[in-house]
């Protein structure tokens, strides 16, 4: 059974005037432990999916099949990154991390050790009581995925979480996010416009195409792990990027850019 | 992995830059001294009649000699002025937050308040006199109501002010109302709150002297009053330098709290 299972959802946006079709018949299963990348394009409708899945937003058609149920609701289950890490400006990076805690009503007392271990493992032991505006955006970012793990959910929900950071960055961050979601086994669905960067982190591209937003391609990528920057100058790299680069691109009708 | 340089650790050598701190204060402390100097001669060397423009030495004499008078009225002021103020900020920010969590009080409370904010103050002032009299209390709904809609408008667009993403993480772990209010909107709100309160302060002097000059008998705008009635023009310059200092000094009070309490604000 999958973990997440979408049937064919819906979305469609109303106001006085318009109708905007944000996703059309999507239909993916998402295995448990899996790492799923959507990549498309922005209008694709791939914040949506990601938040319909988060259960943040309702499909306006179709289903969403959560461990077996349908999922109507937020779930506690989910852990969610952002593209701006919104740390609360009054808290240290500690009490961050621990914000779902206090909010879920867990065991203050456990999950601060959990806060520690989880600061260690994205590199930022020693920065437990810094404030985030004494730290770098790669380095608030890191608070943000160690907040998203705090209470220990299986599915992490990342909306182009590196986005906003420089290339070099954002290649560490990327590495070690595999690290985590190795040593920690979520499901992880994970949201981008970057290609490379799609690749690199999926077990599986799920290839997203606008106006209106569906899915153009579901790509396989077996690349082995752990996964290494080289591996971006193979053939096999080349072929999953030019598959996806193409379908991409010709769903829409969008200029190539 | 290489740890980037936390922020505060980048920024260190950059904040070396020469001394410029004496300067920047010495510079306004000059000029100002200047200014006196330069008045202080005009006057004297143009012969301008003390009663329509004393010199600052005069006014320094006066302030000298009637230092127990202007100490007690500066208290009546200070009183009406702090009490104003306090009792704006405990009807405004609840009533911010009501406005803001509920559409129906948004839409019949935002016309009045907008209805109350238009009617000038100085016209209102003689009707509070005709309703509650000569007393400190009509003094003090004047700057109530000079002071409540700066904190009314700062605090509601504070609290509205949270980004949209995080409200989507808390939703996403079904956080309650009462969590989201205690632990994102209000923190959130704060610096906004104080932008208001510092606008609200630097009101609530003019405030109430608008509130002593329609009728009273004590405070500064009282003795300024008087003062220019019995040509005592000195003392009357001297109860204005109380009134700026007392300004001045209330707004940098706020600030000091605002410090305290929102050390993440940014600075202005």
């Amino acid at each position: 059974m999958s973990k997440i299972h979408i049937e064919n959802l819906s979305k469609t946006y109303r106001s006085k005037r318009s109708r905007v079709t944000a996703l059309e018949d999507v239909s993916l299963a998402i295995e448990q432990n899996e790492f799923v990348t959507l990549v498309g394009p922005s209008g694709c409708g791939k914040s949506t999916l990601l938040k319909i899945v988060g259960g943040l937003i309702r499909p306006s058609r179709g289903r969403l099949i959560y461990d077996g149920e349908p999922l109507l609701q937020p779930t506690r289950d989910v852990g969610i990154v952002f593209q701006e890490p919104v740390l609360l400006p009054w808290r240290a990076t500690i009490d961050n991390v621990l914000l779902p805690a206090e909010i879920l009503g867990l065991n203050l007392a456990q999950c601060r050790v959990r806060a520690l271990e989880l600061l260690k493992l994205v590199g930022l032991e020693g920065f437990e009581s810094s404030y985030p505006r004494e730290l770098s955006g790669g380095m608030q970012q890191r608070v943000a995925l160690s907040r998203a793990l705090i209470h220990n959910p299986s599915v992490l929900l990342m909306d182009e979480p590196f986005a906003a950071l420089d290339a070099m960055t954002r290649e560490e961050l990327g590495f070690e996010l595999m690290r985590i979601w190795d040593t920690h086994k979520k499901t992880v669905i994970f949201v981008t416009h970057n290609i490379v960067e799609a690749i690199l982190l999926a077990d599986r591209v799920v290839a997203m195409s606008p106006r209106p937003g569906r899915i153009a391609k579901i790509v396989k990528i077996d690349l082995p792990r752990p996964r290494t920057l080289d591996m971006e100058f193979t053939g096999e790299f080349k072929s999953y990027f030019d598959e996806i680069r193409a379908v991409i691109y010709s769903g829409g009708g969008a200029a190539r850019p | 992995m290489t740890a980037e340089l936390p922020a505060s650790a980048r920024t260190e050598d950059e904040d070396l830059e020469p001394s410029t701190t004496l300067f920047t204060y010495l510079g306004p402390a000059v000029t100002l001294i200047g200014l006196v100097a330069l008045w202080e001669v005009l006057v004297r060397w143009s012969g301008i009649p003390g009663w329509l423009l004393p010199t600052p030495t005069a006014i320094g004499e006066a302030m000298a000699e009637w230092r127990n008078e202007l100490g007690w009225h500066f208290l009546i002021t200070l009183y009406e002025v702090l009490a104003g103020f306090a009792l704006s900020i405990v009807v405004s920010i609840p009533l911010a937050v009501a406005v803001v969590y509920s559409p129906f009080l948004q839409n019949t409370i935002y016309p009045i308040l907008l209805a109350l904010q238009s009617m000038p103050k100085v016209a209102i002032a003689p009707l509070l006199v005709l309703w509650i009299g000569f007393g400190a209390l009509p003094k003090i709904v004047v700057v109530f109501l000079v002071c409540f809609f700066p904190i009314i408008v700062a605090t509601a667009s504070g609290l509205t002010a949270v980004p949209a993403s995080l409200i989507d993480l808390i939703r996403s772990l079904s956080a309650t109302p009462l969590q989201t209010f205690v632990k994102i909107r209000f923190p959130t709100a704060m610096p906004h709150i104080f932008v208001g309160l510092k606008i609200a302060i630097t009101f609530a002097v003019i405030g109430a002297v608008i509130g002593e000059f329609v009728g009273s008998d004590a405070g500064l705008g009282y003795l300024i009053l008087i003062s220019t009635s019995q040509s005592r023009t000195p003392l009357a310059f001297g109860a204005l330098l109380l009134l700026t200092i007392m300004s001045i000094v209330l707004y940098y009070a706020v600030e000091f709290v605002e410090r305290l309490l929102v050390p993440w604000a940014p600075k202005n």
